[in-house]
């Protein structure tokens, strides 16, 4: 039995007097202690993927197909349970600011939740804090337990919260684009801390982020998401370096390069769909793809299974064939 | 040596206690560009501010197309004059633009304030020649900020700050906010417009495959001082300063895994 599972996960936001789609089914499968990168651009899907899975979808919006969490569905989860799941699911966000109260010292927030619910004594929830501190490197712990928000700077308070996420000693971390507002150098030291904790404490993760590249260091398997659907899941090296689906391989050939300067970007042209006006009978992508055939634009296609991964897209066996991968 | 469009010799700047910006000189020729790399706080974003005037600097002078702009103008034509030797275009288009008017607007404002076009019919060519030029078509020129999508917010932004027809066009980390796919469209844009018209970029960026595309030279800002100058090449293939050389190694690509073993700078 897998950890997660996400079986054809439609959800649907209430616009004026509709409803209208921003996830078009997703399936999902993470392993215990794994780590899946979640990438797209902006309206792809990929928080509102993380905010399904942690129930925390926006008022009015609905959710067909299922999410089981060790086998349980997480939709019908109810008082002690729900509960569990909570402290089993930890989330980390894009700002830290925006998620912490300012007017609360740092070793309030890190144990309230904990000590509410009755997991820890107050006393165990501080010695708890300060071990999880020290372990995403902040120096001087139990001074910072006294401290407030604003004493500390970014990459900082973001450390902060990664630790006390980790307070309910969970299975599963949802980190939605958690370095995206911080310095490069930072975000480098924030993911390193990441990363090594999660392997310690064999934590699953699902890592959502707009950097294909990043993703692809940290997680052991990247999907990507177009318009409210995955449309490639694969090894992350294997995406990174020899994509199936012609977005991914779009996207990393338009990204400009650290180790060199190229005459003109391979731009994909035209905006990025989102799921809301993303054709019933087509590929998504067809308006923008430079492969696309009549097939694509009549039919939308299917995800299906391909050198190890998975492809939405009916010509993956030809672009596989063409970019076989470097070390196989 | 070719004539400087501008030249910035020795710029300070003082908050109160803090020395945000310390003993920065650089000089940038025509259609040239330079980046300015730095993290947070390293007073990137100070220098550019200072450069357009809306910061006086404490000590040290800035010259554009040959007129110091050092101390604030004095009357209203030398204003209008410095506005037209530099213009900049900053990260967020949605809060530098007036969310009532369209983009039309918001160009032929600056076109009527700067333009050298005579007439109303040559007015109304010069902000067509625009909306053309950053590739924005009659339906979005017609358009709210609110209405756009942040790629085409950034082309009315870019669009403005050209209507002025400056020598030098500050980026303040301009594609910094844009999806992968948009921001290589205007990469590629600001690529042609310098092709076009000759213009010359200060790129305020701490996206290093961004500095690389854009910018010949580049100088490197660790906490307002000036740690490394040169071929923007040299600069990323060959770091010579440990902090440039953190910064190179942080970028992610294949191979690439984080690390934290690198000594540190930030102290807080």
């Amino acid at each position: 039995m897998s950890l997660l599972e996400l079986e054809d996960v439609l959800v649907r936001l209430p616009v004026g007097n509709q409803l209208r789609p921003v996830l078009r089914g997703v399936d999902l499968r993470l392993e215990q202690g794994e780590a899946l990168g979640l990438v797209g651009e902006s309206g792809s899907g990929k928080s509102m993927t993380a905010r399904a899975i942690d129930r925390l979808l926006p008022p009015g919006a609905t959710l067909q197909g299922s999410i089981r969490f060790d086998g349980a569905d997480v939709m019908g989860l109810r008082g002690n349970a729900l509960r569990r799941y909570r402290s089993d699911v930890a989330m980390i966000f894009q700002d830290p600011r925006a998620h912490v109260n300012p007017v609360r010292r740092i070793g309030d927030f890190m144990t309230e939740a904990v000590v509410a619910h009755g997991a820890l004594s107050r006393r165990d929830a501080s010695a708890r804090a300060v071990e999880l501190l020290d372990a995403v490197h902040i120096d001087d712990p139990i001074k910072r337990l006294r401290q407030f928000p604003h004493e500390l700077s970014g990459g900082m308070l973001q450390r902060v919260m990664i630790a006390a996420a980790l307070m309910g000693s969970p299975r599963l971390l949802l980190a939605d684009e958690p370095t995206t507002a911080l310095d490069v150098t930072t975000q480098a030291d924030v993911m390193a801390i990441v990363d090594e904790l999660r392997r310690e404490r064999g934590l699953a993760m699902i890592f959502i982020t707009h950097d294909l590249e990043l993703a692809a260091a940290v997680c052991d398997r990247t999907a990507v998401m177009y318009a409210g659907q995955i449309v490639e899941i694969n090894r992350s090296r294997r995406v990174e370096t020899a994509p199936l689906h012609p977005y991914t391989s779009a996207l990393l050939r338009a990204r400009p390069r650290v180790d060199a300067s190229i005459h003109r970007l391979d731009a994909i042209p035209g905006q990025p769909l989102s799921a809301f006006d993303a054709p019933d009978a087509a590929c998504s992508f067809a308006d923008r793809c430079p492969h696309a055939i009549n097939e694509c634009r009549t039919a939308a296609p299917a995800i299906v299974e391909i050198a190890g991964g998975a492809s939405r897209c009916i010509r993956s066996s030809l672009i596989a064939a063409a970019s076989e991968p470097s070390d196989g | 040596m070719a004539e400087q469009i501008l030249t910035v010799d020795r710029l300070v700047k003082d908050f109160g206690q803090e020395r945000a910006v310390d003993d920065v000189s650089f000089a940038l020729v025509p259609g040239r560009s330079l980046a300015i790399v730095g993290e947070s706080g390293s007073g990137k974003t100070t220098i550019a501010r200072m450069i357009v005037g809306l910061e006086r600097p404490t000590a040290g002078t800035i010259i554009a197309c040959g007129h110091d702009r050092s101390a604030p103008a004095r009357t209203a034509a030398e204003r209008r004059r410095r506005g037209a030797e530099v213009q900049m275009v900053f990260q967020d288009p949605y809060t530098s633009l007036d969310p009532r008017q369209s983009a039309r607007h918001a160009i032929a404002e600056i076109v009527d304030l700067h333009g050298t076009e005579r007439n109303s019919a040559e007015r109304t060519a010069r902000v067509e020649e625009l909306l053309g030029l950053v590739g924005l078509d009659q339906r979005q020129a017609d358009t709210i900020p609110r209405r756009l999508s942040g790629g085409q917010r950034q082309r009315v932004a870019i669009a403005r700050a050209l209507a002025a027809e400056p020598q030098v066009l500050i980026l303040d980390e301009s594609v910094a906010a844009l999806d992968v796919s948009i921001q290589a469209q205007v990469l590629n844009l600001l690529m042609d417009i310098r092709d076009a018209t000759g213009v010359s970029y200060v790129l305020i960026s701490h996206d290093l495959a961004v500095v690389r595309q854009l910018t010949d030279t580049a100088i490197v800002l660790l906490r307002g001082r000036v740690v490394e100058h040169g071929p923007t090449a040299t600069i990323l293939d060959d770091p010579q300063h440990e902090y440039t050389r953190r910064l190179r190694a942080s970028v992610p690509g294949p191979g690439w895994s984080p690390s934290t073993r690198t000594a540190r700078f930030e102290t807080t």
